[in-house]
Formats: structure tokens, C-alpha cells, sequence
């Protein structure tokens, strides 16, 4: 039942890769990546709920973290130009 | 002082929240309780400079029942109606995108957060930057409507509808 | 049975968002409409596939008595879903104007209050 969710949001990824590789700008890509991080969080719940482990759901609690502090620093470096 | 046991409270309360049902005494092992203590202690020494709690209002249990019925009542219906708008844009292509400037006179950092945040997630707008010193909010704004350009700063009926009283009444 | 339903109901919701906003981000002009797509409707389309996940975890929680491990998945799920719901939005606000102070204007402006004040 989840693993065909799962493929989905994949495809969706790669649809966002594209932009990723395309993007003009470089808020272009952060935009792509910041969105592609909400979609990797979603995928690895729906394949904890796939395989009825608790611990990708854990790891997808300290990655949405993880890629919340990685957005900001990216977007303060794009901001000034350098740190 | 007041600063470092509230966040320790809350550290440890979130570190009990993460790791439920590992043990027997009250759910939680012994072992557990004890290095989530220390945890929530350290962590709390290292931010408490950064981490300023400047009053207890948010302490009030009758602001938690107002942000539920906020968060039910009135954001989420406003966040559905905003994913439809984006997703009927996304189909036609039809945007006409501006930035806009409102005051909506909040005067804490937390109610300009919320305030922010509500705007961001709700139909067709996006908040791009603040002003610091008089708490105004430059709104990305994809479908601009003409009669809200009349006057400056903008009217912040079309841009937010109530979301600034309840942000006042949550958190002021 | 009627919770299957559902639960294929709020999947074929979330998936439906998280598509649009994939697509988003191809069919707008700039920077700023794009974070229209991307913050927005994934963040419906998350709220969704979690609680999806969320009831379908209940309901087996329920089916298997008190003790599984069912709950801690739920809980966490849950979580998950908050952590998302917190994390988005602010780091659309620090794209947006990390966007702006770099000097990308919005295209196709009717309007643009931030560029005459602060330029």
C-alpha cells in the first residue's frame, strides 16, 4: 500500500532535480533543494509506515533539523555574498 | 536564572517526548531520565545567552486553547484554499505578482513570527522581509489586487484578512 | 474498511500537492512565485501523507492492543509533521529575502514597495 506512495514522490524528486540542475540563480536551486528536502522527510515516513520501523521516522525528525539549519546558512551565504 | 530553568523544562520534556516507552518507571527507563536531565542542562547553559525569555505570558494555558482554535479554525481552511489557489495557477499560469508593504502594529518578536508564518503558508502570499524597528512586513503577493494599491502602507484586509488580531491576541 | 478509504483519499490528496508543487516549480518565472509552489504545497501535501500514515498507524496500534510499537511510530509521525509545519515557511522567509538583498527582482511586478524603499 505505501511503497507505490513512495515511487511517486521518487518521480516527484527527480522532477525537482531537473530544476535543481536548471535553475538560473542560485535562489533558483535553494528554492529546488529546500523542496526537495520537505519530500525526502515525507518519503522516509511513508517508508517507516512501508516497512513498520520507527527508525526511519526518527532519522527523517533529525533531517528535517538538519536541512532547516542547512537553508538558512545557504540563504545567509547567498544574502552577503560570503560569511 | 528563570531563563535557564525554563529551558531546561523544556528540553527535557522534549527529550521525554522523543524517547517514549523505553522502559518500565512511568514509561521511561532509569537510565534515560537521568542523561536526559543532563542533556536538557547542558544544553540549556550554552543558550542561555541567546535565548532570552523576556515574560511568562506564553505560560498561560488559555493561549494554548486560543492557538488551537486559531490553528483549526481559521488557519487550516485558509491553508486549503491557498493550495487550491497555487494549484489552479500552476495549471493556467495566470500571475499578477507584486511586493506590498503592511503594518500590522504587533510589537512582540513572537507575534511578527506567527504573523509571518501564517501569512506565508495562506492564500497566494508570501512574506520576503521585515522591518526591524517598526515591525512592518514587505509581502510577496502573486494575484495583486487594484483596489489594494490605493493607499500607502497597503490595507491589510486583502493581503491577511484577521490573522493580525488573532497573532495580537495569542501572543500580546 | 471506511478507513481504508480514507486513507486512500488523503493519499491521492497529498500526492495530487506534492505533484503541483513539483510542477510549480517548472511552470513559474522567478524566484519568488516558485517559493509559492514549493513551500505551500508541500507543506498540504506532507500534512496529508503523514496523517495517511498517522490513522493507518492508529489503526493497527488499536487492532494490536496497548503495547506495540504501533504507538511510537504514531507519535513520532507526528512529530515528523510538526517539524515540518515549523521549519518550512521560515526558511521560505530566509530564501525570500536572502532572494531580494541579493538583487533578484520579481518578474513581471505590477508592484514592488520593497525596491523603492529600500534599494
Amino acid at each position: 500500500m505505501w511503497l507505490p506512495v513512495a515511487i511517486f514522490l521518487a518521480v516527484c524528486i527527480a522532477i525537482i532535480l531537473v530544476r535543481l540542475f536548471l535553475g538560473p540563480t542560485p535562489p533558483d536551486r535553494l528554492v529546488g533543494l529546500d523542496t526537495l528536502n520537505t519530500l525526502v522527510i515525507v518519503s522516509m515516513v511513508i517508508l517507516g509506515a512501508s516497512f513498520n520501523e520507527v527508525i526511519y521516522i526518527d532519522v527523517a525528525i533529525v533531517y528535517a533539523l538538519l536541512s532547516f539549519v542547512t537553508t538558512l546558512f545557504i540563504a545567509k551565504y547567498i544574502e552577503k555574498g560570503g560569511f | 536564572m528563570r531563563t535557564f530553568l525554563i529551558t531546561t523544562a523544556c528540553a527535557f520534556l522534549l527529550y521525554l517526548l522523543l524517547t517514549t516507552a523505553s522502559g518500565p518507571l512511568f514509561l521511561w527507563s532509569k537510565e534515560e531520565l537521568i542523561i536526559g536531565a543532563i542533556f536538557a542542562l547542558i544544553v540549556a547553559a550554552i543558550v542561555r545567552k541567546i535565548f532570552p525569555v523576556k515574560n511568562l505570558r506564553l505560560l498561560n494555558p488559555k493561549r494554548w486553547f486560543l492557538f488551537l482554535a486559531y490553528f483549526f479554525g481559521i488557519f487550516l481552511p485558509a491553508m486549503a484554499k491557498a493550495n487550491v489557489d497555487v494549484a489552479y495557477r500552476v495549471i493556467t499560469g495566470r500571475i499578477n505578482p507584486g511586493i506590498v508593504r503592511i503594518s500590522p502594529n504587533l510589537k512582540t518578536d513572537l507575534g511578527i513570527t506567527m504573523l509571518a508564518n501564517s501569512i506565508t503558508l495562506t492564500p497566494g502570499t508570501l512574506s520576503v522581509e521585515v522591518d526591524e524597528e517598526t515591525n512592518d512586513l514587505y509581502v510577496h503577493w502573486i494575484n495583486v489586487k487594484k483596489e489594494a494599491l490605493e493607499k500607502i502602507p497597503r490595507d491589510c484586509k486583502y493581503v491577511c484578512g484577521k490573522f493580525p488580531d488573532w497573532a495580537r491576541r495569542i501572543a500580546e | 474498511m471506511i478507513l481504508n478509504i480514507i486513507i486512500y483519499i488523503f493519499i491521492a490528496i497529498g500526492c495530487f500537492f506534492n505533484m503541483m508543487a513539483a510542477l510549480g516549480l517548472h511552470r513559474f518565472p522567478d524566484v519568488y512565485t516558485r517559493l509559492h509552489a514549493g513551500t505551500k504545497c508541500t507543506t498540504f501535501g506532507s500534512i496529508f501523507l503523514i496523517l495517511a500514515v498517522v490513522i493507518q498507524s492508529i489503526s493497527a496500534w488499536v487492532a494490536e492492543g496497548l503495547s506495540s510499537p504501533q504507538s511510537i511510530l504514531t507519535l513520532h509521525a507526528l512529530i515528523a509533521l510538526v517539524a515540518i509545519l515549523l521549519t518550512n515557511p521560515t526558511s521560505a522567509h530566509a530564501i525570500g529575502r536572502a532572494a531580494h538583498r541579493s538583487g533578484i527582482k520579481p518578474a513581471r511586478a505590477v508592484v514592488d514597495d520593497l525596491e523603492k524603499e529600500k534599494p
